[in-house]
């Protein structure tokens, strides 16, 4: 199971958090994996003003989330660490 | 630039500020005592007969920024001591009267209440006279004058009454807790209960988010106040005492919105819950309307009950301009969720005792919400928003609204709605005239207030109330 936080606080939410739940809502219906992550929003994770959107994936923290490099981050901290379990 | 409408605001705010200042440096209980004495340092008496009275009054004025009597429920509260015992005579002839030959007082009063003496003066027959005014709206030398006290005036749904020692009194069961008093009493002798000490020790226990993170939820009114300073000061000044983020209460109003216009939809009649103290008066003064009352949770606790799922170990505090709030925080299917309400002008309070400089901060951002979102904060702008919240979910229904600026136009729809002859499906209700900017603790009242609300709705990164909550799922 992943957890997975978009911020949805101020700061991020004016430079597109709205587009990375999208993102994240839509990459999870493709891979069918409703039962294997949890989205929900976080008002704040405490990276304010960096660049782009904070995102929470489990415990580790990233910074400067966006639409060019959603795929990689999706791919190596959600889809290989749901695989990695599976296996 | 000025703070307060008035020097009575500005007392109550010099009171909050010191009670403050000692809190946080934990040493309130050795000095409390001495507060008093720090706001009327000298002999000579400043607005009372003597410097003793005046610490006396300043002493219950500690005692309601410390919380007040746990034993009185209600949130507002008389100083017995500071009541100046207005006088009460209803109309009354002055000697501004010139016994003139017109004699329009007699010829308009219906009661033939006004009689003259030989030097053809008027007097008023109590026993005959219904207090209509018009004697004194047509009296040429405005010689009539009408002597009611500030706090009856402005309590339209007939709250204060006088007690065995000619001092206001508030029948309890029926106060709405809005605040009106508080605000028009010209001596601050009714004033809310603060929880500014429950604020400070959540702040200071949370140590920065170590321990649990404290959110303030700000209610979007505050874009007509603080004008001395710019908003973007303000949250970053929240962040500095110790709040972990803001957020606007607008989010949870855009959140209201659309279930209310379902719940319309659905119930065909409806009166709005935002404002608890509507809601507290429908229960009170009409509990056969009781059932048309939405069952939405207001936007403080819609949003409140969110922050604490997602996060259940978080405080919320909310920040707004009502005194209600703080008496709805406390109602059990609110207290889950709220853990203190403070008003701006208490903020303000808070933000001078620690010496902050607001302008000299830098600019946070505040938004999460849409331009109806933030709108709630007028009179209008929860009709506008149920509107775009049928529009938006693609509901087909007529909305036919009746909008009451103020608690009097709210008993004026109410009273034709228990009688069938509203010709509205949708009552919005805002206790103060002009809607939440109206609020006994907002630090100003003004007359751009409205424009202030809507120019801040505008600029709102959402338009649509939609686009908002869509972050929420």
């Amino acid at each position: 199971m992943v957890f997975i936080q978009v911020c949805v606080g101020s700061s991020c939410h004016l430079k597109g958090s709205a587009e990375v739940v999208e993102l994240f809502q839509k990459a999870i219906a493709e891979h069918h994996l409703e039962d294997d992550v949890v989205l929900s929003g976080s008002f704040c994770i405490g990276k304010c003003n960096l660049t782009g959107v904070s995102v929470q994936i489990d415990e580790q923290v990233h910074v400067g989330v966006n639409r060019d490099n959603f795929r990689d981050l999706f791919k190596t901290y959600v889809l290989d660490v749901i695989e990695n379990e599976r296996k | 630039m000025r703070k307060f409408d008035t020097k009575v605001q500005h007392l109550k705010y010099k009171v909050l500020r010191e009670v403050a200042r000692l809190a946080w440096n934990d040493t309130l209980l050795e000095n409390v005592m001495d507060v008093p004495k720090t706001i009327v340092p000298g002999n000579e008496p400043t607005m009372r007969c003597c410097v003793y009275k005046e610490r006396a009054i300043l002493g219950e004025r500690v005692k309601l920024a410390m919380g007040g009597d746990k034993e009185k429920s209600n949130i507002i509260q008389v100083i017995e001591i500071a009541c100046d015992e207005c006088p009460v005579g209803g109309y009354e002839v002055t000697n501004a009267c010139r016994g003139c030959l017109a004699h329009r007082c007699e010829d308009v009063c219906k009661r033939g209440a006004i009689t003259f003496d030989q030097n053809h003066v008027a007097h008023i027959d109590k026993t005959k006279c219904i207090e209509c005014g018009a004697c004194a709206k047509v009296c040429p030398f405005t010689a009539i004058v009408h002597r009611k006290r500030p706090c009856q005036n402005a309590c339209k749904i007939k709250a204060i009454s006088m007690n065995d020692h000619k001092a206001a009194k508030i029948d309890d069961e029926k106060c709405i807790q809005c605040g009106a008093c508080v605000y028009q009493c010209p001596f601050g002798a009714i004033t809310d209960k603060s929880f500014i000490l429950d604020a400070i020790k959540l702040l200071k226990e949370s140590e920065n988010g170590k321990n649990y993170k404290v959110y303030a939820l700000v209610a979007p009114s505050i874009s007509s106040q603080f004008a001395h300073v710019k908003l973007g000061n303000v949250i970053t000044g929240l962040k500095e005492m110790g709040f972990y983020t803001v957020i606007e209460a607008a989010l949870g109003a855009d959140m209201v919105a659309l279930s209310e216009a379902r719940e319309l939809a659905e119930k065909g009649v409806l009166t709005s819950s935002c404002c608890p103290a509507f809601v507290r008066y429908i229960k009170t003064a009409f509990p056969g309307l009781t059932k048309y009352i939405s069952h939405n949770m207001s936007p403080m606790g819609a949003l409140a009950k969110y922050v604490k799922e997602t996060d259940p170990d978080s405080k919320v505090i909310f920040i707004g301009p009502c005194t209600a709030k703080k008496a709805e925080a406390q109602l059990e299917s609110v207290k889950p969720y709220v853990d203190a309400v403070l008003t701006f002008e208490e903020l303000q309070a808070l933000f001078d005792s620690l010496d902050m400089d607001l302008p000299a901060l830098e600019e946070g951002v505040l938004d999460n919400a849409s331009y109806f979102g933030r709108i709630f904060a007028r009179s209008g702008g929860l009709t506008d928003a149920a509107a775009q919240a049928m529009k938006e979910q693609n509901i087909n229904f007529e909305i036919k609204p009746m909008v009451c600026d103020g608690i009097e136009e709210c008993r004026v729809a109410l009273l034709k709605m228990s009688k069938n002859v509203l010709g509205a499906n949708f009552v919005e209700g805002m206790a103060c005239v002009g809607g939440c900017i109206g609020g006994a603790g907002c630090l100003t009242h003004g007359e751009k207030n409205k424009a202030e609300v809507d120019k801040y709705g505008r600029e709102a990164y959402e338009k649509t109330i939609t686009d908002a909550v869509s972050v929420l799922k």
